[in-house]
């Protein structure tokens, strides 16, 4: 059972198609959708510290921190606007939110 | 061997905990599991020996963001019910389109790991007690990518201070310090001499 680079991108391409079909499937809730974008993110680090430790180059590492760092930021500024957009609506079902469509 | 089945555990986890995630009904139940994903793939990590890594996930994700979307989910009142109205109408659409990406990235992955630009990759580097991990990435993160490591901090500080006035709202019926009106009054403003006969004294209309 050796485990091979093959066996870690298939594992990340997973896991990214899960968070692809969750943005489908949940399309009324954001809180959904913005776990979705954290689970498409984390299969962008797997890939990227996969690739890292097989071509044993650690340059891989430091983009996924970055990533990491772009994805909490994305998270706080998300959720923020999710609470400030619930404040003025009384609710967060997405596909009502067309104030802006011409 | 060991390290196959650890392989297998964690990814299997972590794929039942990810679909899991977007089919959960309860959204708490949904950050939980992705807490798990997490945890599982920071296990992963470990097994490629990027433990900082793993460790800053379990940290970052788990401990923060996590909370964060826990915090979030338990303190907004909405019916969670209606929301998933359309789940079952959009799921026919979304598993063809999810097979498809599924299967050529998975047909990618193979060509680039057999014979792209990974065709000569071996195993995964072994850190021993003369190089750590963290070694390794604090020698090219402070050096070659300063900067971005700068950039990374004000990524997050204007994410913080976008957060912190996007939720901050004034409410009428709170009162607030208002320290330029403090330091502004003076005596005109706040104190009044009234004549006081001795022995009357004053009515409690006149102090009006």
């Amino acid at each position: 059972m050796e485990v091979t680079l093959q066996h870690y991108l298939a594992v990340a391409a997973m896991l990214f198609t899960i968070g692809v079909f969750g943005i489908f499937v949940n399309r009324k809730n954001v809180i959904i959708i913005l776990m979705s974008v954290e689970l498409i993110l984390l299969a962008v680090n797997i890939n990227f510290v996969a690739f890292s430790a097989y071509l044993n180059d650690v340059h891989g590492q430091i983009m996924a921190m970055f990533v990491l760092t772009v994805a909490a930021a994305e998270a706080a500024v998300g959720l923020a606007i999710l609470v400030t957009f619930f404040r003025n609506r009384g609710d967060i079902a997405v596909d009502d939110a067309s104030v802006m469509k011409g | 061997m060991l390290q196959g089945i650890a392989f297998y555990v964690m990814s299997a986890v972590a794929v039942v905990a990810g679909l899991l995630v977007v089919t959960a009904r309860n959204p708490v139940h949904s950050v939980l599991w992705l807490i798990l994903a997490f945890f599982s793939s920071a296990g992963l990590f470990v097994l490629l020996g990027a433990e900082f890594l793993a460790m800053l996930l379990v940290v970052v994700y788990v401990g923060a963001v996590a909370v964060l979307f826990l915090f979030v989910v338990m303190m907004l009142d909405v019916d969670f019910v209606r929301l998933r109205e359309g789940f079952a109408s959009y799921l026919p659409l979304a598993a063809i389109v999810a097979g498809i990406l599924l299967a050529e990235m998975v047909m990618i992955s193979i060509l680039v790991a057999q014979g792209g630009a990974a065709a000569d990759a071996a195993a995964p580097v072994v850190y021993g007690a003369d190089r750590t991990n963290v070694e390794a990435i604090g020698r090219v993160l402070y050096t070659e990518y300063v900067y971005l490591f700068q950039a990374a901090g004000i990524v997050l500080l204007i994410a913080m201070i976008g957060a912190i006035v996007l939720t901050l709202r004034k409410k009428p019926s709170v009162r607030r310090q208002d320290p330029g009106a403090q330091t502004n009054r003076d005596r005109r403003t706040s104190v009044e001499i009234k004549g006081v006969t001795t022995g009357v004294g004053v009515t409690s209309e006149e102090l009006r």
